[in-house]
């Protein structure tokens, strides 16, 4: 064991990953000189050369497009975007190309490709750059989408991303990067196929990921202080979504409320309630209930930023509600 | 960043021009039976058909070898076919059927072949820029000696992708030739009425790449000139652009009434076929009689017709399959 930050574990799988495989390369902007938007790439252009540790001109589309075509060229590419909302840039390349040559080519050409990005909200970073659009991305087949919320994910996924033949996106929730704890020197890959129960309990079950999953636990905390106890489920993969592990939750405890920084309109948490209501249906006590971010572009000002967020506060109300205990 | 044109062969190789005239015809034939399939319903979609423009892949092709890539867009029939991608396989997958290039799943603009390095088949309008660079980058880190050849219409130029691409191939300096096809129209829209600079070369010379205009419709030029370019580029490992100055003789898809362009503009270009171009060259110079052409005609239509039949015989893909390949089905759990 040793005490990492989320962005260590990162750096550390980065640095695994190049050393082990020569086809493993990191491109994006800032990434070199710099050290990383977020410093996750600090000191590994010293240790790698520009080579492996390649720089890009503010392209979003170009770069990630030069993503797919190394990995159909044999490289095993990390492609690193500031923020999701950079990524729209390449959303031609993401949607276009990488999640269809697959397809397209009747299963000729599979794209080994991993793009990272940082997510979220939460550092008063505005409305061009905090929003939470994996969901969006979990809407679209022929890529996987992964969300690490735990140092063990955040090192692992990147790691087990790199194994797939397929591309897999992987967000970042910015609030995370510099959470610090334990993790086991030897952590290595990680299955991506399940959801995983963070905490028992038998009265409702919160499902999120990401930054929103230690706001659930505290949440749960402090309504098993009032004798109710919250399952608290993390996703862990947005696409593709483990249904099995939410309706099994669900049966248990015949309430749940999803917690999601995205937005509430088309997004991932109606369809994680939609399938709530398609497979357990009969077991739910009381409706699913969501508590999503404010549809709203997302504010600079600390106050509204927060009140636009889901919060400890909302999570433990809405709960009481649910469990017919309002304070 | 012009620069002198490489001299021409003096004397014509009786083998190598006949060879290019072949390749010309069966992008012809071929595309005029597609256009009559169309008509019968047996093709659907999309279809943009290349005629006129069949210099430019039998020339440029022809300066390729087995190792290199080619990345192609939605018009790209004669490219592929050029390459080497077996004509039943085209047609079948036209036709929708599994036996097809890309199974049935990509249809006219989405021809695949991995057995030619063929990457498509892209219908995004300067998609497949990003993609050459990326290859050209896994080329150069693996210190392979290959070409990407990436085409692209002069309508892609406008996108940003363009412009991007250009700037990162010469940066990183990445064996790939840029090969723009310039038929004066992205779709309905000229040039002239799209471009602040229409001399297209100048804007790939602007990030410092090598780049020249060449006449697409002589098949001679194309090919010298890309024989350069390709050794140049593996040699040097530096990118390099190429306007080929072409036209297209039919509309830009089967859904095109051609408003945009007069019937004497169509007919001035149509004098210089570069099928009738080459052909009078070799009969003029004794190269060849109107008896190898003939011959030729035949063989290619017999072609022509068996690839017809392998692509009616051909087996529509069970529903049962339909949501195969969205992952890559070894790993899949």
């Amino acid at each position: 064991m040793s005490r990492i930050t989320y962005r260590e574990a990162i750096r550390q799988s980065i640095r695994e990953a190049i050393q082990r495989d020569s086809r493993v390369f990191l491109m994006g902007e800032d990434v070199g000189a710099y050290g990383g938007c977020f410093a996750v790439s600090k000191g590994l252009l010293e240790e790698f050369g520009p080579e492996r540790i390649r720089d890009t001109p503010l392209s979003e589309s170009a770069f990630v497009g030069a993503g797919i075509g190394a990995a159909m060229g044999g490289m095993r590419p990390i492609v690193e975007i500031m923020t999701v909302n950079f990524s729209l840039l390449a959303l031609d390349q993401i949607l276009n190309t990488a999640a269809t040559y697959l397809h397209m080519s009747g299963g000729q050409f599979n794209i080994p490709l991993v793009i990272r990005m940082a997510t979220g909200a939460g550092r008063q970073l505005a409305a061009q750059h905090a929003h939470s659009l994996e969901g969006w991305y979990a809407h679209i087949p022929g890529i996987k989408v992964l969300v690490p919320a735990t140092l063990e994910d955040a090192r692992g996924m990147l790691l087990t991303a790199l194994e797939d033949p397929d591309p897999v996106l992987i967000f970042e929730h910015t609030s995370l990067y510099n959470m610090e704890g334990d993790l086991a020197d030897n952590a290595g890959p990680v299955e991506i196929q399940r959801a995983r129960v963070m905490r028992p309990g038998r009265d409702a079950t919160i499902v999120t990921y990401g930054a929103s999953l230690f706001k659930a636990i505290e949440a749960a905390n402090k309504l098993a202080a009032d004798g109710i106890e919250c399952e608290v489920v993390d996703l862990r993969a947005l696409r593709l979504l483990d249904t099995d592990t939410l309706i099994n939750s669900v049966k248990r405890t015949h309430r749940a409320l999803i917690v999601d920084e995205g937005w509430r309109s088309g997004s991932i948490s109606a369809e994680i309630s939609a399938r709530i209501m398609e497979n357990a249906f009969y077991d739910l006590d009381t409706p699913v209930d969501r508590i999503c971010s404010a549809e709203v572009p997302m504010p600079y000002a600390k106050h509204l930023e927060y009140a636009a967020l889901p919060q400890i506060e909302t999570i433990v109300g809405k709960i009481r509600t649910m469990a017919g205990k309002a304070a | 960043m012009k620069e002198e044109a490489p001299s021409l062969p003096r004397r014509l190789e009786r083998q190598s021009a006949v060879g290019l005239l072949r390749q010309m015809l069966r992008i012809r034939r071929f595309e005029e039976k597609s256009a009559e399939l169309y008509s019968a319903m047996k093709i659907r979609g999309f279809l943009h058909l290349y005629i006129g423009e069949e210099a430019v892949a039998a020339g440029m092709m022809s300066a390729l070898t087995p190792d290199d890539g080619v990345v192609s867009t939605y018009r790209e029939h004669g490219h592929a076919l050029a390459r080497g991608v077996p004509a039943r396989r085209i047609m079948a997958e036209m036709f929708g059927k599994m036996e097809g290039c890309s199974r049935g799943r990509g249809g006219s603009m989405h021809l695949f072949d991995a057995a030619t390095r063929f990457y498509g088949g892209n219908a995004i309008v300067g998609g497949g820029l990003p993609i050459a660079v990326g290859l050209g980058l896994a080329d150069k880190m693996q210190r392979r000696p290959r070409v990407t050849c990436c085409l692209f219409g002069e309508g892609a130029v406008a996108e940003g992708e363009f412009h991007e691409s250009m700037n990162l191939a010469v940066l990183w300096r990445l064996p790939v030739l840029f090969v723009c096809e310039n038929n004066l129209y992205a779709m309905g829209t000229a040039l002239s009425r799209s471009e602040s600079v229409t001399d297209i070369a100048r804007k790939a010379a602007a990030y410092g790449m090598e780049s020249q205009s060449v006449d697409g419709m002589d098949v001679l030029a194309v090919e010298a000139i890309a024989s350069v370019a390709v050794a140049t580029i593996r040699e040097t490992s530096n990118p390099r652009f190429l306007e080929f100055k072409t036209y297209r003789f039919r509309a830009h898809s089967m859904f095109d009434p051609e408003l945009y362009r007069t019937k004497a503009e169509v007919e001035q270009w149509k004098k210089r076929d570069p099928i009738v171009l080459l052909t009078s060259k070799l009969l003029q110079e004794s190269l060849i009689t109107n008896t190898d052409v003939e011959v030729l005609e035949k063989e290619i239509a017999a072609e022509i017709d068996d690839a017809v039949q392998f692509a009616e015989a051909g087996t529509w893909e069970p529903v049962e399959e339909l949501t195969r390949f969205v992952h890559t089905e070894q790993q899949l759990t």
